[in-house]
């Protein structure tokens, strides 16, 4: 029923081996394995954040602290711009004998404007990184955000071979394997 | 997992560790998926009737204006600003355990931060409530906002109060979009266990999260810089409330031990307010698992430790009153404790620092009975304190003969007992709808049974 909410119509088909998993420490160990076999495009399914995960699939490590960084001081610098453009340019009033420019005045704002910016577009950045909202990509396992481990191998390559990775994946004690054709 | 290093501390487990994995989606959805009871439909109806008389006050304030309510001349900020800096200390709770807990690593945090967070966003949404209903026009409200406009008028940024729009709207758009990330990996779990309108509506709210690890690296990052970001914003948040007072020239007002003073007393009165919220919801829902009696006794520690940072503050605030040699700041001060409000003063000192002493016996620490009463006496404590600060400052000035005794009216208890009811009209819809736990973070310092069994998977976490 959620796939009819997707805005952006077609999507590319799902292909690959699914391998499942009871518990987050054979799942890391079948991840090691996964990335020593040289499934570069491997992915895991996790009800919830397994620390060591990423290292052991290879994953690079995010880059949205970045993106909190710049646009924090960007925020921070256009806030106390505009502070002082509004009070000492557009239309200067002498308040309190301060001066146009008061500097530890204009701070306060300027902060909130450095956390307010840098707060929502780590959010934003955050949604892009995932590419949400996304409703057409299938839900592989409704148990996976539930009980349930697992590691994706998707279709890709001339030398892919379901039967060897299925072998593969065998070797790593999944408790379930399939193959996905979605 | 994490949970090695708390087994290798010889602490006890977080969560009792015969939970697997499905028991805590089940049992934290558990509300979502059935009928509310009488007890919380009883709630919810007289929430809505003291919403209810709170918008009727506030028509016939529109109609009449601020004359209903007690502020006069010399008392012009009464229970109105009282209420707004109660309600946004009571947010910083939730923040501190969100946020700063996280980055302290705090594990224990992940079975109260969701309802902490709520507890956050609803208060803040009832102490917005009270600057707007106070500009005594509020249809022009949006004029504290700098927005060019036809008059080619700014707002003055060297003014604390427009410090506080600025500081007030980042706090609850920070917190907003800080909750729903958390929330959003939870949303996929609910999802995934509904069927019909309900796994569209949980579907939406996930925004179509999978659990991919390639999301969840993003996921974890975004998690800590916005930890990182609201770590400071909660601080600046109160300080700048408090700048409203300090940066005046009125006795009372005007010290420098405002800002911390004012964090201290936020991050008490909101753990205290977490303590009575979490006393009700663990019972009403049977989450009593999860927030376990280790959990309470941790905030009761904090709200002692805030207890003793208050009370240092009262005792510094008057000391300094009366070392300074200045005759205004003295008088102040003795009138605080001994003139018209001395009740509103030993109210608040009796409620904020003799009560929590309690604490300092582990028995007490973990009685429900005990921190229930300390968590409502300190509430209405921190609400006095407020009190204190505004009208015994304002109500004796400069000049005897503009002495007043200000009264609040019928009205303005009317919109206190409101704002109590919008706060927990919100928190209720949140206990019925909402996942009250945070159901990924639970499961991460889970102690599975599989894992007790072979601690030598250590290996295979540090692979």
């Amino acid at each position: 029923m959620l796939d009819r909410l997707n805005p952006f119509g077609k999507r590319e088909p799902l292909r690959g081996v699914l391998a499942l998993y009871e518990d987050p420490d054979t799942l890391l160990l079948a991840a090691s394995q996964v990335r020593a076999h040289g499934f570069a495009n491997a992915d895991a399914y996790t009800p919830y954040a397994v620390h060591g995960l990423s290292e052991a699939l290879g994953i690079r490590k995010s880059w949205i602290p970045y993106v909190t960084l710049v646009m924090g001081l960007g925020g921070a610098g256009l806030g106390l711009l505009f502070q002082i453009w509004t009070s000492a340019y557009d239309w200067p009033i002498i308040i309190g004998g301060k001066p146009m420019v008061s500097l530890p005045a204009f701070i306060p704002v300027t902060f909130e404007c450095g956390v307010l910016v840098g707060g929502t577009m780590t959010l934003a950045a955050l949604l892009v990184a995932c590419g949400l909202p996304d409703f057409s990509t299938p839900i592989l396992d409704r148990d996976l955000t539930h009980d349930r481990f697992a590691i994706f191998i998707p279709e890709s390559g001339r030398e892919w071979n379901e039967a060897r990775t299925l072998e593969f994946l065998q070797g790593t004690k999944p408790v379930e394997l399939r193959v996905v054709r979605a | 997992m994490s949970d090695h290093a708390i087994a290798a501390l010889g602490e006890p487990p977080l969560i009792d560790s015969r939970k697997s994995f499905a028991d805590v989606s089940n049992e934290v959805a558990a509300p979502t998926n059935q009928k509310p009871g009488t007890l919380w439909k009883a709630s919810f109806a007289f929430c809505l009737l003291l919403v209810g008389q709170m918008g009727a006050t506030l028509a016939y304030q529109l109609q009449s204006g601020l004359g209903i309510l007690g502020i006069m001349h010399p008392v012009g900020w009464g229970t109105y600003i009282t209420n707004f800096v109660f309600w946004i200390g009571i947010g910083h709770a939730g923040t501190l355990i969100s946020a700063i807990l996280h980055l302290f690593r705090q594990r224990w945090r992940t079975a109260i931060n969701r309802s902490a967070e709520a507890m956050t966003i609803f208060a803040v949404m009832t102490a917005g409530l009270f600057p707007l209903i106070h500009v005594g026009r509020p249809w022009f409200a949006y004029w504290l906002v700098p927005y060019p406009n036809w008059r080619l008028l700014w707002v003055n940024f060297r003014s604390p109060l427009v410090w506080d729009v600025f500081a007030v709207s980042t706090y609850f758009t920070i917190s907003l979009c800080f909750w729903y990330v958390g929330l959003i990996p939870d949303f996929a779990t609910l999802r995934d266990r509904a069927s019909g309108w309900k796994r569209v509506i949980y579907g939406v709210l996930s925004l179509g999260w999978r659990g991919s690890e390639r999301h969840w690296q993003h996921y974890e990052r975004a998690y800590m810089m916005l930890a990182g970001l609201s770590t400071p914003l909660v601080l600046s948040v109160h300080s700048i409330v408090s700048f409203d007072f300090a940066t005046s020239l009125l006795p009372g007002w005007h010290t420098t031990i405002f800002p911390p003073y004012f964090v201290a007393g936020a991050i008490f009165s909101g753990f205290a307010m977490v303590v009575t919220l979490l006393v009700i919801l663990r019972k009403v829902f049977k989450m009593e698992d999860y927030v376990t009696l280790h959990h309470l006794e941790n905030m009761n520690k904090i709200i002692l430790v805030t207890s003793m940072m208050v009370g240092y503050a009262y005792a510094t605030e008057f000391f300094i009153a009366l070392y300074s040699g200045n005759p205004f700041e003295r008088f102040v001060f003795l009138n605080r404790a001994g003139g018209a409000y001395w009740w509103a003063y030993w109210t608040m000192v009796t409620c904020n620092v003799v009560a929590p002493q309690l604490f300092w016996f582990k028995r007490f620490r973990r009685s429900l009975g005990v921190m229930f009463i300390v968590s409502l006496l300190v509430n209405v404590g921190m609400w006095f304190e407020r009190f204190t600060i505004i009208i015994t400052s304002l109500h004796r000035d400069f000049l005897p003969s503009n002495w007043g005794y200000y009264r609040p009216t019928v009205f303005d208890w009317s919109v206190l007992a409101g704002s109590f009811g919008w706060f927990f009209m919100w928190f209720l819809l949140f206990c019925r709808f909402f996942p009250a736990i945070s159901i990924a973070e639970v499961k991460g310092v889970l102690w599975t049974a599989k894992q007790n069994a072979k601690p030598a998977s250590k290996e295979a976490t540090h692979a």
